[in-house]
């Protein structure tokens, strides 16, 4: 009876008694859930325009952070290393059109996904080459993002947020919301629906794939700088970043690999959920239940909701 | 209603012409040593048996697919090779024979693509959807209405097109390639597939698009009465070999013709 006592009431009895932690523990939980998302949006930004599931998401995290990171060590003025570091991203952006979309242009998905291994490796290698592989701290206050903490007495304590994390969320909910517009109004965001819906009749009313795919992957690797700014600040900007990037998998499972609302809401679930549980029910099995979490709910999402929250549903006429 | 691009042509000449045109997938002859034209104003049939090339011959004139051996000449300039994008830009329109649509969006989305090269508004103003963006967005919604009006699908334009019957999905298809104002309009068996009702709806939008629009329209259809009915010229292919070309009478007493559909005893 004890034991189901501490698993079924405890943790609700303590959530009551101690407001404060609670909101305290949703709050750390949302923002880890808002990175989280930024991962996934730009695995969803390359999979709904290309139908590629880009493995590399991850690491142009990493690169984007290690760019501007690299370029302000090596004595340019911050704002102009961001610029120089949207550039880069732009470079990537078309060198991967040109040198692995295009000659691999009707492969079967499986060997776009492998080619996007490649490009994994190649990063880390090129990364490590050109900025070394040690940690470096990231660049916030010459960004002029904020620090600090904002102290809140209420629910009967204490509630303290970070205000890096509280500009995160901002900057992030603006980019989502920017992005949701152009995807669905504009011309770009019309013809990058086309492309994921029929590269031949898309090419027939005239849309280049080449340039959609530029713009597309472009936007991921604006999404990856931002996430690698936001991740950066709150540790260090290393390689390891890469493992955190893994999370954006059961994310994706719970939101759909096609919908960006999807993202969002995925990633604020793996977000808030791993948290509340590693805070309330960790201590019963000796915690360190972070690394497994997000995965295990995302195995319960597969069974009961394969498409995820937002996916597509799977029309097919018979 | 012109398109972008290229000197003009006279109701009558020649609008697009095919020299000598062969292409082969490894060993397998597709089209080999095919000529023909296609007049400005007309409606051109490309009819044979099934493997005779036909979409071959439409996927080479829309920059698909690429000639081994042979020219093309659309108003007035010939190339060997053509990418479909500048065969769009040219004025070139196309569907398909499976229905290539943009299943998840709606229908009027769908025709929307079909404006893609008629927009030229910057990025940054159709991120903010102000000035200049918006005021191309509704111009070019209003065309797409005149068309969807045309092709009397008003009803069903919120809904996205992989829920619609077959029949309504080539009517958004054909107004897809519409949207785009094309010169030449290339149909790839627009009624396969039809109950005679849906044939008779279709038959009477290409007439109506060629009269009322003036396009010129090259079609593949596999239903004769169809064919003799709509079109002012008519090539057959065969095993990718042109065997005749002419009007519809002159085909219709074509030997060559008559063994091809109902072969010969050898």
């Amino acid at each position: 009876m004890d034991i189901l006592y501490k698993i079924f009431l405890d943790p609700f009895v303590q959530m009551g008694t101690a407001p404060d932690l609670l909101v305290q523990t949703l709050w750390e939980g949302m923002v880890g859930g808002v990175l989280y998302a930024l991962i996934a949006l730009g695995f969803v930004l390359i999979f709904k325009a290309s139908g590629v599931f880009n493995f590399a998401q991850g690491i142009m995290v990493v690169f984007a952070a290690l760019t501007l990171v690299g370029l302000y060590n090596a004595g340019i003025p911050p704002f102009l290393a961001l610029g120089l570091t949207i550039a880069v991203m732009f470079g990537l952006a078309f060198a991967v059109e040109r040198v692995v979309l295009r000659p691999l242009i009707n492969q079967s998905d499986i060997i776009l996904f492998m080619a996007t291994f490649g490009l994994t490796y190649f990063l880390i290698g090129f990364g490590q080459f050109v900025f070394g592989g040690d940690p470096k701290v990231m660049i916030t206050e010459q960004l002029y993002l904020p620090k600090g903490t904002v102290t809140y007495k209420a629910f009967g304590g204490i509630v303290s947020l970070q205000k890096l994390d509280i500009a995160a969320a901002v900057i992030a909910s603006v980019m989502v919301a920017g992005l949701a517009v152009f995807f669905s109004k504009t011309r770009i965001g019309r013809a990058l629906r086309a492309v994921a819906d029929s590269h031949e009749a898309a090419l027939s009313v005239g849309i280049s794939l080449e340039q959609i795919w530029v713009i597309v992957w472009f936007a991921a690797g604006l999404v990856a700088l931002v996430t690698g700014i936001m991740w950066g600040a709150r540790s260090d900007v290393s390689f390891a970043l890469d493992v955190i990037a893994l999370k954006a998998l059961p994310v994706l499972i719970l939101g759909g690999l096609t919908s960006i609302p999807g993202a969002i809401v995925g990633g604020l679930i793996i977000g808030v959920g791993e948290k509340l549980w590693e805070f309330y029910w960790g201590p019963l099995i000796g915690g360190g239940t972070d690394s497994w979490f997000a995965f295990v709910l995302a195995l319960v999402f597969l069974l009961f909701r394969p498409q995820g929250l937002f996916g597509e549903r799977i029309i097919e006429r018979v | 209603m012109r398109a972008t691009g290229g000197p003009d042509v006279a109701v009558g000449d020649e609008l697009l012409s095919v020299e000598n045109v062969s292409l082969s997938f490894g060993g397998v002859k597709a089209v080999s040593d095919v000529s023909f034209d296609i007049r400005k104003g007309e409606i051109r049939a490309i009819i044979g048996p099934n493997g005779a090339g036909k979409t071959s011959m439409l996927n080479i004139i829309n920059g698909f697919y690429h000639p081994q051996k042979g020219c093309i000449t659309f108003k007035g300039q010939t190339r060997a090779r053509m990418r479909p994008h500048d065969a769009a830009y040219g004025g070139i329109a196309r569907t398909f024979q499976n229905v290539a649509l943009f299943r998840g969006m709606t229908a009027l989305d769908n025709i929307m693509a079909g404006r893609t090269l008629k927009m030229h508004s910057n990025f940054f103003w159709q991120l903010l959807r102000y000035g200049p963006a918006i005021r191309e967005e509704v111009e070019h919604r209003h065309r797409v209405e005149e068309i969807i009006d045309f092709l009397k699908i008003q009803e069903i334009r919120r809904v996205p097109v992989g829920r619609l019957p077959y029949g309504l999905q080539k009517r958004v298809e054909l107004g897809r390639a519409l949207a785009m104002e094309p010169e030449l309009l290339l149909l790839d068996e627009p009624m396969a597939g039809m109950n005679l009702e849906e044939k008779e709806d279709m038959s009477r939008f290409v007439l109506d698009v060629n009269d009322h629009y003036g396009t010129t329209i090259a079609l593949i259809e596999h239903d004769m009465g169809v064919v003799m009915d709509l079109s002012d010229r008519v090539v057959v292919l065969d095993h990718g070999i042109k065997i005749a070309d002419g009007t519809p009478d002159e085909v219709k007493r074509n030997q060559a013709v008559i063994d091809a559909y109902l072969g010969v005893a050898h």
